[in-house]
């Protein structure tokens, strides 16, 4: 468990080490957030939406896709990252059509594809919802090196999980790894770079 | 049901007037859609002497539960905890990246706009026991992060 955590970081890292020596190189673009370039998480994504149709990063070229895990019954931070891609869109001006949300349920067996469609439709209607079978769930997480954990709470439970959203370019090369309290300004202000400065 | 609609929409707390007396500000419930099974419940507690809250209760939900909010690195992890310490004079927030109150099994969707009643059971040191009850409205699912809101004014 600890080992995908200390893999996330040790990219990060490895990815600002590789920012700061290519200082000669011709002005690589600067995020705020944990650059990501050259990392392949997520390979082969594909996964079913709520409507049951089969969705890959192809589908979203041309715009800059940010991947969220969550939960609906999740009271705090799903809620907030979906409250901040929306504040992300409106931040986005004309460009707001630009980045797509992609938003994963590690909860298959609860949140039903209707329920999702509501909760994210509340938030953006742009948004969309990603429902797989458990299996197939832990595996796409994996490829990310999320982590997700159902935990006993009295007769339920609830679910610890990785909170960071990764974000694609246009091109559909992972590009960001950003932290659940980033602010959408700074995140806009990546999406901007992104936008700007990718080639396909 | 028609308890639950929003009278005012500055529906303020109203504590039982008791041994504590806690104080609670700017309580809110986050609304769900249909069929969604759990949200969260947010206010400021302040209690004059050393208090804790050891239950909590509301008549939308089978099941309520404090929850402490808390992240490991990058991993977002969720516990229950027993008894919520409201420590003399020290404002404790209940809010999104922290502790809330856990609704768990409603038993109907939670509008906006609606008034959810959640009563605290709050202990003092010497184990008296007083009950503070709140009307907390109900806000927009999306409520949190527009870079709009910052500060609540009560």
């Amino acid at each position: 468990m600890h080992s995908a955590l200390n893999g996330l970081r040790l990219f990060a890292a490895a990815a600002v080490v590789a920012v700061l020596s290519a200082c000669s190189a011709p002005e690589p673009p600067k995020f705020h957030a944990a650059n990501m370039t050259g990392v392949e998480y997520g390979k082969d994504f594909r996964m079913r939406d709520v409507d049951g149709r089969e969705r890959t990063l192809d589908d979203f070229r041309g715009k800059v896709v940010m991947v969220f895990f969550g939960f609906m019954q999740c009271p705090d931070v799903c809620p907030t990252a979906l409250s901040r891609a929306v504040a992300v869109r409106e931040l986005l001006g004309e460009n707001a059509d630009s980045m797509q949300l992609l938003f994963i349920t590690v909860d298959p067996e609860r949140d039903t594809p209707e329920v999702m469609r509501d909760y994210l439709a509340a938030f953006d209607p742009s948004f969309v919802g990603l429902h797989e079978s458990p299996e197939r769930t832990r595996e796409i997480a994996d490829s990310f090196f999320v982590i997700y954990n159902k935990v006993p709470t009295g007769d339920s439970y609830t679910l610890d999980h990785t909170a960071t959203s990764f974000v694609f370019d246009p091109a559909g090369r992972l590009r960001l790894a950003v932290s659940h309290n980033m602010p959408p300004e700074l995140i806009a202000e990546d999406i901007r770079t992104l936008l700007g400065t990718t080639r396909y | 049901m028609k308890r639950l609609i929003a009278t005012s929409l500055f529906a303020m707390a109203v504590a039982m007037p008791a041994v504590a007396q806690v104080r609670v500000d700017d309580p809110w419930v986050r609304a769900t859609v249909p069929h969604q099974r759990a949200t969260g419940a947010f206010m400021q507690l302040t209690a004059p002497v050393d208090a804790r809250v050891v239950e909590v209760r509301s008549p939308v939900a089978a099941v309520v539960e404090v929850h402490e909010m808390r992240m490991e690195g990058d991993v977002m992890k969720m516990r229950a905890v027993q008894a919520l310490e409201l420590p003399a004079g020290r404002m404790v927030e209940l809010k999104p990246g922290g502790y809330h109150i856990m609704l768990l099994d409603l038993k109907s969707q939670v509008k906006e706009g609606e008034v959810v009643p959640v009563t605290l059971i709050v202990e003092d040191k010497d184990g008296q026991r007083e009950t503070v009850a709140i009307e907390a409205p109900v806000r927009s699912l999306t409520q949190g992060h527009s870079p709009k809101q910052h500060g609540h004014g009560h």
